[in-house]
């Protein structure tokens, strides 16, 4: 699986997930930079966290804007994997290739902890490695990271199974304390309708290793190394 | 010729800013404040042109690039 890492002016988890994917996983990684028109072959693309381009008038509103993302959207619509982490997922929110926006955390506050998230489905790429339930212990690192969408595109997720990680307590369960930024559902991380674009506020990439507490977030990555690569056109 | 753009959070979208400021002036005791909502005042200056046209082209970029329509609206005027 050959991943690609999208670089933008204030991208800053772009090297802690190279290292994750190239060093952990052992995977094939180049950086993609954001004036680039094409992404070359890569099968996964990682919009990585961070403050693409300062955060500027809304998180991710100018990021969605840039050559690189007209091609990851191509990427995504072609049907190729799509992982947005933190400011990734924002952009791909911005973007539309995800529905619903992120907001400011409800306590205003810039949130950086471990959190639980329950995995509530398997049927995606992301989650295939995952059990359905399984709780994984995971950082968050934001200040904008409290999903917000219309009531009918809330049902519509729930629908679809499109929610793919919830924030619960240690045990799993679903609740208001266990909610760090006010997330409409507790919503941590959704996909889109065809599965293969996944975006999530918590940070996978940076809980791969004991030595960094957890390696929780292996599972989404090491579920995306279980596609079997389909050739990009 | 100038555009004065305002891009304020839905009604149904919660305002945690708005809230926190809420608070802070019920703090300090300024009273009879029913609910504050904190947005965005852009003003954009403009070479001129044909005033229909700006209209469309201003009300494009609000929608495409200076609010996102899922949490916020705009309104604007543009100024000779």
């Amino acid at each position: 699986m050959k991943f690609g890492i999208v670089q933008f002016p204030g991208s800053n988890c772009d090297q802690d997930a190279y290292h994750a994917l190239a060093d952990v996983l052992g995977q094939p990684v180049r950086y993609i930079w954001h004036k680039d028109t094409t992404l070359g072959d890569v099968d996964c693309v990682v919009v990585p966290g961070g403050f693409s381009y300062g955060d500027y008038l809304r998180t991710g509103a100018i990021a969605r804007f840039s050559p690189a993302m007209k091609a990851v959207m191509e990427h995504a619509k072609s049907g190729g994997l799509v992982l947005g982490i933190c400011n990734g997922f924002q952009i791909l929110c911005e973007a539309h290739l995800l529905p619903g926006a992120l907001i400011r955390n409800r306590g205003l506050k810039l949130i950086c902890e471990h959190v639980h998230l329950r995995v509530e489905t398997i049927d995606s790429p992301f989650t295939s490695a995952a059990r359905k339930g399984q709780v994984l212990r995971i950082p968050i690192a934001h200040g904008e990271g409290n999903y917000f969408a219309e009531p009918k595109v809330i049902e519509q997720l729930q629908r679809e199974d499109r929610v793919l990680l919830r924030y619960c307590t240690k045990d799993g369960q679903i609740t208001d304390a266990a909610n760090p930024n006010g997330s409409l559902d507790n919503i941590a991380g959704i996909c889109n309708e065809t599965r293969n674009v996944f975006g999530l506020m918590p940070h996978p990439e940076r809980a791969c290793e004991k030595l960094l507490g957890s390696e929780d977030g292996r599972v989404i990555l090491e579920g995306v190394l279980r596609m079997t690569v389909t050739a990009a056109p | 010729m100038k555009a004065r753009i305002i891009v304020m959070p839905k009604k149904t979208v919660l305002d945690p800013q708005g809230k926190t400021v809420k608070h802070a002036l019920e703090s300090m005791n300024f009273r009879g404040i029913k609910d504050v909502r904190i947005g965005k005042f852009m003003e954009i200056e403009l070479e001129g042109g044909n005033k229909a046209e700006l209209q469309k082209k201003i009300d494009e970029a609000c929608h495409k690039l200076l609010s996102n329509p899922v949490i916020e609206e705009y309104t604007f005027e543009i100024h000779e």
